[in-house]
C-alpha cells in the first residue's frame, strides 16, 4: 500500500514539474548544443536580454496583459454578481433558456466570434483599441463568471440579508457587509478564472487588437518565431509567474478546493 | 466550473424562490445584454460576413458560396478528421486517466495537500507555455532526444522518433492531457469526496465485486460531471489555435489553424472563407453538445445508470 502510494505520488510530481525543466534549462544556457544533456555553459544572458535590453518592451507586455486580465475580470465580476444570483436564487420562466444562452460562449470558440466581430469593430473604430480586446475577452470570461457565480448562489441563503434589513441595513450596507462577505470564495474563484482565461488568450487578442496590443502571448509566439530559444523560455517562465502566484494564494485562502475547474 | 451535487438538485427541483420582474431584469439584464452584443452579434455578423454581405468592400449579394467552397475543399475533409482525431483521441484518453487517478488518489492520497496544489499548476498555466515546452522536451533535438542519445540508445537526432509536428499529432496530445487530465480529475474528486465512503462501504457488505462498485455505484455518482467536464474538454481542444499551429504539421491544418490562415491572408477574398470555416466549427460543436445531451437523456429515460 505505501509503496503504491508513492508510486502515485512520484508519478504526479514528475509529470507535473517535468515541462517545467526545459525551460528553466533553457533560460539559463549560454551554449547548448547536442547531444548534451545539460547546457555546457550556464549565464544568464537570456535574463538579462529580458530586464534589460527588451526589459521595456516586456514590462509594456507584461503591463498590457494584466490591465485587460484586471479590466476584464472587474467588469465581469460587476455584470456577473448579479446575474449568478438571478440564475442561482431564484426561479422564473424561461430560466433554462436563458442560463443556456449565457453559458453558449463557453462552448463556442473564441475564434469564431473574435473573426465575426472584427469587421464591426474596424468601423466602430474599437479594433486594435484596449477597449475592443477588453470586449472580445468579456464575451467568454463574462460567461465563465456567471457559470461560477450561478453555482454560488445555488447554495446561498437570503435570509440572512432579510434578518439584516429588518435590523435596518441599507441594501448597499447588505451588499457590502452580508452578500459579499457569504460569496467571497466563490468571487475569488471566478475572479482567478477570468483573469487567467484573459492573461493566456492568444487569438482573440491578435485578430481584435491587430498586433497593436502587445501583450506577453503574442510577444511570446514572436519569439518563437526568431528562434531563440532562451529569451522564449525565460519570457515563458515570466508569463506563468503570476498565475503561479494567484495559485500559491488562492492555495491558501480556499483550501483544498482550490481552483477547481479552472482551465 | 464548481458543480456540486446540489446543483443538480436544485436543478431539477427548482430553488422555489421567485423575484419580480423588474428586479430579475435588473440582474440579468445587464450581461444578458453584453453577451447578446458581443457573443450573438458577433456570430450574427460573422455568418452574413460568410454569406458574402461585405458593402464595404462593394460586395453585396448573399448565397452560400463560401460555405459551398470550403465544403467542397478537398482538405475540408482532411482537416475535420484530423480535428476530430486530436479532440476524441485527447478528450478520452484525457477522461479514462482522470477515472483511475481520481479513484487512486481518493484511495491513497485523500487528505494531501502537496499532491492537490501539484495538480492544481497545470490549470494555471497557459496553453502556449506548455506548447513551448512540449517544443523543448520533445523536438528531434530535444531533452528526451539527448537523454536517449547520451545514454548512446540513438546515435544522431535523426534516430529519435518524430513526435512534433508529426503525423500522429503527438506533442498536440501530450500537451491537451497534461493540461486537461488534472482539469477532469479535480471536478470527479469534488464529486467524489461529497458522496462519501458510506454508499462503497454498503456495496462491500451487499457483497459487490470491485467491478461491481465501481459500474454501479462510482460511475453513476460521476458520470453528470464527468460528461460536462468531458464536454467542455472536447468543445476547447475542437476551437483551439495554438497548440495545433505550434505543433501540428503545415499540412493537413486543423479547422482552426485553417480558419485563421484563410482570414488572415492578404486576398481579402479568402477572408469569408476563414469565417465560414470558424462558423462551420461552432456549428460542430453546438450540435455535437446538443446529441450527447440527447443521447444522455434517452439513456436516462431507459433506466442506463451511465
Amino acid at each position: 500500500m505505501k509503496v503504491r502510494r508513492w508510486i502515485l505520488f512520484a508519478s504526479i510530481l514528475l509529470s507535473v514539474l517535468l515541462p517545467f525543466l526545459p525551460l528553466l534549462l533553457w533560460s539559463i544556457s549560454e551554449r547548448w548544443f547536442y547531444p548534451g544533456l545539460l547546457p555546457q555553459s550556464f549565464g544568464l544572458r537570456a535574463w538579462n536580454y529580458v530586464f534589460g535590453t527588451a526589459g521595456s518592451q516586456i514590462l509594456t507586455g507584461l503591463w498590457a496583459s494584466f490591465s485587460l486580465a484586471l479590466v476584464t475580470t472587474i467588469v465581469s465580476l460587476i455584470l456577473g454578481i448579479p446575474a449568478g444570483r438571478a440564475l442561482g436564487l431564484y426561479d422564473f420562466p424561461g430560466k433554462k433558456l436563458v442560463s443556456l444562452f449565457l453559458i453558449l460562449p463557453i462552448i463556442v470558440p473564441p475564434l469564431s466570434v473574435s473573426m465575426g466581430l472584427h469587421f464591426w469593430f474596424i468601423q466602430l473604430r474599437l479594433a486594435e483599441t484596449f477597449l475592443g480586446v477588453v470586449l472580445i475577452h468579456l464575451s467568454f470570461c463574462l460567461p465563465y463568471t456567471i457559470f461560477v457565480i450561478r453555482g454560488v448562489f445555488t447554495d446561498y441563503n437570503p435570509d440572512f440579508e432579510q434578518q439584516a434589513r429588518s435590523l435596518g441595513a441599507s441594501p448597499v450596507h447588505i451588499i457590502m457587509r452580508v452578500m459579499l462577505p457569504m460569496i467571497l470564495p466563490g468571487i475569488t474563484v471566478a475572479a482567478l478564472f477570468s483573469f487567467l482565461l484573459s492573461w493566456s488568450q492568444y487569438l482573440s487578442t491578435l485578430i481584435i487588437g491587430g498586433g497593436k496590443m502587445l501583450t506577453l502571448p503574442i510577444l511570446l509566439f514572436s519569439l518563437m518565431d526568431s528562434g531563440d530559444r532562451p529569451v522564449a523560455a525565460a519570457v515563458s517562465l515570466v508569463f506563468i509567474l503570476p498565475a503561479f502566484i494567484a495559485l500559491l494564494g488562492s492555495a491558501h485562502r480556499l483550501g483544498r478546493s482550490g481552483l477547481q475547474g479552472v482551465r | 466550473m464548481t458543480r456540486s451535487p446540489s446543483h443538480s438538485t436544485t436543478k431539477n427541483g427548482g430553488t422555489g424562490r421567485k423575484a419580480s420582474i423588474g428586479r430579475l431584469f435588473s440582474l440579468v439584464g445587464p450581461a444578458f445584454c453584453t453577451i447578446l452584443v458581443l457573443f450573438g452579434g458577433g456570430l450574427a455578423l460573422g455568418l452574413l460576413q460568410a454569406l458574402g454581405y461585405l458593402p464595404a468592400l462593394g460586395f453585396s449579394t448573399i448565397g452560400l458560396q463560401h460555405f459551398a467552397h470550403v465544403l467542397q475543399d478537398p482538405d475540408f475533409g482532411k482537416s475535420l478528421i484530423l480535428t476530430l482525431y486530436i479532440t476524441i483521441t485527447s478528450t478520452l484518453t484525457a477522461a479514462v486517466v482522470s477515472v483511475l487517478l481520481a479513484l487512486s488518489l481518493l484511495r491513497w492520497a485523500a487528505d494531501s495537500r502537496i499532491i492537490h496544489f501539484c495538480l492544481q499548476i497545470p490549470l494555471t498555466v497557459p496553453h502556449l507555455v506548455i506548447a513551448i515546452s512540449m517544443i523543448l522536451l520533445l523536438a528531434p533535438a530535444g531533452m528526451f532526444s539527448r537523454l536517449f542519445s547520451s545514454l548512446e540508445i540513438i546515435k544522431s537526432p535523426a534516430g529519435f522518433p518524430l513526435l512534433v509536428n508529426d503525423n500522429w499529432g503527438i506533442g498536440i496530445l501530450a500537451v491537451y492531457l497534461w493540461k486537461e487530465i488534472p482539469f477532469i480529475t479535480f471536478m470527479l474528486l469534488s464529486v467524489l469526496k461529497n458522496m462519501g465512503a458510506e454508499l462503497l462501504e454498503v456495496g462491500a457488505t451487499l457483497n459487490a465485486s470491485r467491478i461491481q462498485r465501481f459500474t454501479h455505484i462510482i460511475l453513476p455518482v460521476i458520470a453528470p460531471s464527468l460528461g460536462a467536464a468531458c464536454l467542455i474538454v472536447f468543445a476547447f481542444t475542437f476551437g483551439a489555435f495554438e497548440v495545433p499551429f505550434l505543433l501540428g504539421r503545415t499540412y493537413p491544418l486543423t479547422l482552426p489553424v485553417w480558419a485563421y490562415k484563410n482570414y488572415s491572408d492578404i486576398d481579402l477574398l479568402a477572408r469569408p472563407e476563414g469565417i465560414a470555416i470558424g462558423l462551420i466549427i461552432a456549428a460542430i460543436v453546438i450540435i455535437a453538445i446538443v446529441l450527447s445531451q440527447i443521447l444522455l437523456h434517452f439513456g436516462r429515460r431507459r433506466g442506463l445508470t451511465i
